[in-house]
């Protein structure tokens, strides 16, 4: 299976992590990734905050390029650009598209979020076929964060307040996935360069809840979640007066160890808290 | 708070408000949006007031309020809103009136960090991490702050550790469609 994919600028960044992840769990399934040629910046949080007609016209111009190529499926990992070139799909094809100066002839390919293709039932089965050492005794809580379901009216999110993407994958690797009320709270994303303090609150919540309900990693689909759930650990504990240790993993590191890849260990260890000692605990890695 | 109601300027923001399609008409100030919002904590404005004040006017009010630039943009507000008004992009839209009609920020350093990340995006059509962070220390003239209270140790450290562990990228990537991106960059939006 070939798909389209586009990346977004921190995967070849500060989440290089995901990216190599993202890179052998697809190989190993069998998903091949043709990157979106020459793309650009989908703007972010900043294009859309300060410059709207922009905004739409940067995630447009990668509708365009993607367009182009041969898949109708194009996949992305960062659901902050998913939620960027959701919102210019929209804008751009329906009423009100002659306001902007990007223009898209082709059909746009349906843009996926990353977790949800990989939940498919196609994609799923491929991983239950090939597991080789379920991660039981892994009691983990999702965290989905916003911008892969807000706001429904363009995420065509059916789940927004309760998503189960992740949280089907890693029961089929047999992690123990626990409920909890924050699945979709905000990290404070980029607040974290500008307003340090507010994201020390917003993401100490996070961890208070998610050791009360016992959970021992958060499992997550976001690079921006977890830069600001894993970079700024020390500090918010340090904030806080408390001790958390919450390692904050990727779900497609989780496949890549359920299904015996070398990569996911090198991965995690590129984390800030080391994952590794709580999956040697608990027999997870040798 | 109970904001104080003066000089009503419907026609901007009426003006505005179509533009956008926030749709601030129709909120029948049942509060949702504030009560759902995970920013309220810093704000001045709570979110429904500046629904109310857009609807009553208050230019001035909102511009100046700290509440449109602390928003995080978590869209939870326009998800719950019965009756359909944008508010996390009203809250977009009212920050780029602000810029356009040149009234501070009250939250300047929010404001630097969005202008540095969209000029390195003009610059390269991508964004180069490795530069962001200094580039907006220098644009939100943060760095003799961080020189006196000493923080800069703590930004180095993270920096090198981030180097350490291989998630700080060393050299930035450009595309060749750069002078497209900077033809969209090159004007804004609600200004005519």
């Amino acid at each position: 299976m070939k798909v389209s994919y586009y990346p977004g600028c921190s995967l070849e960044g500060t989440a290089r992590d995901y990216s190599d992840s993202i890179h052998e769990v697809c190989a190993f399934l069998g998903i091949e990734l043709e990157e979106v040629p020459d793309w650009n910046c989908c703007g972010a949080t900043a294009a859309h905050s300060i410059n709207h007609r922009a905004s739409i016209e940067l995630a447009g111009r990668n509708l365009k390029l993607a367009s182009s190529l041969p898949s109708r499926d194009l996949l992305v990992p960062c659901p902050l650009c998913f939620n960027r070139l959701k919102t210019a799909a929209k804008k751009l094809q329906n009423q009100g598209k002659e306001h902007y100066r990007v223009q898209i002839d082709g059909t746009v390919p349906q843009i996926w979020d990353l977790a949800n293709f990989m939940a498919t039932d196609a994609v799923l089965e491929k991983i239950v076929a090939k597991l080789k050492a379920p991660l039981e005794e892994l009691r983990v809580v999702c965290y989905y964060g916003c911008m892969a379901s807000r706001p429904p009216l363009l995420t065509d999110a059916t789940d927004c307040e309760n998503p189960q993407s992740m949280d089907r994958i890693l029961q089929s690797l047999g992690v123990k996935v626990l409920a909890w009320p924050y699945k979709t709270d905000c990290c404070g994303a980029s607040l974290a360069l500008s307003r340090p303090d507010m994201v020390h609150q917003m993401v100490g919540k996070l961890y208070d809840m998610a050791q009360r309900v016992g959970a021992r990693a958060v499992v997550v689909s976001c690079q921006m979640c977890q830069a600001n759930l894993d970079l700024y650990q020390e500090k918010i504990e340090a904030v806080m007066g408390r001790s958390f240790s919450l390692p904050i993993i990727y779900f497609t590191e989780l496949i890549g160890l359920a299904c015996g890849l070398p990569g996911a260990k090198a991965s995690m260890a590129r984390h800030f808290v080391d994952p590794l000692p709580l999956l040697r605990e608990l027999k997870l890695v040798a | 708070m109970q904001p104080a109601i003066r000089n009503a300027d419907f026609k901007t923001l009426e003006r505005f408000d179509a533009a956008g399609e926030f749709q601030t008409s129709l909120c029948f100030q049942c509060r949702k949006c504030t009560a759902g919002c995970p920013v309220t904590f810093a704000m001045d404005l709570y979110p429904d007031q500046v629904v109310r004040l857009v609807q009553l006017g208050q230019r001035q009010q909102v511009l100046e309020s700290r509440t449109i630039w602390v928003c995080s943009s978590c869209e939870t507000c326009t998800t719950r809103c019965p009756n359909g008004v944008h508010i996390a992009e009203l809250m977009d839209g009212l920050k780029e009136l602000a810029i356009q009609r040149g009234i501070a920020s009250r939250q300047p350093q929010i404001q630097a960090l969005h202008e540095t990340f969209v000029a390195d995006v003009k610059r390269r059509g991508r964004i180069f991490e490795g530069m962001l962070l200094p580039m907006y220390w220098l644009r939100s003239g943060s760095v003799k702050q961080m020189l006196e209270t000493g923080s800069w140790r703590d930004e180095m450290q993270m920096g090198l550790s981030m180097f350490r562990k291989g998630r700080l990228p060393l050299f930035p990537k450009g595309i060749k469609g750069k002078s497209e991106i900077r033809t969209i960059l090159e004007r804004s939006n609600l200004q005519e």
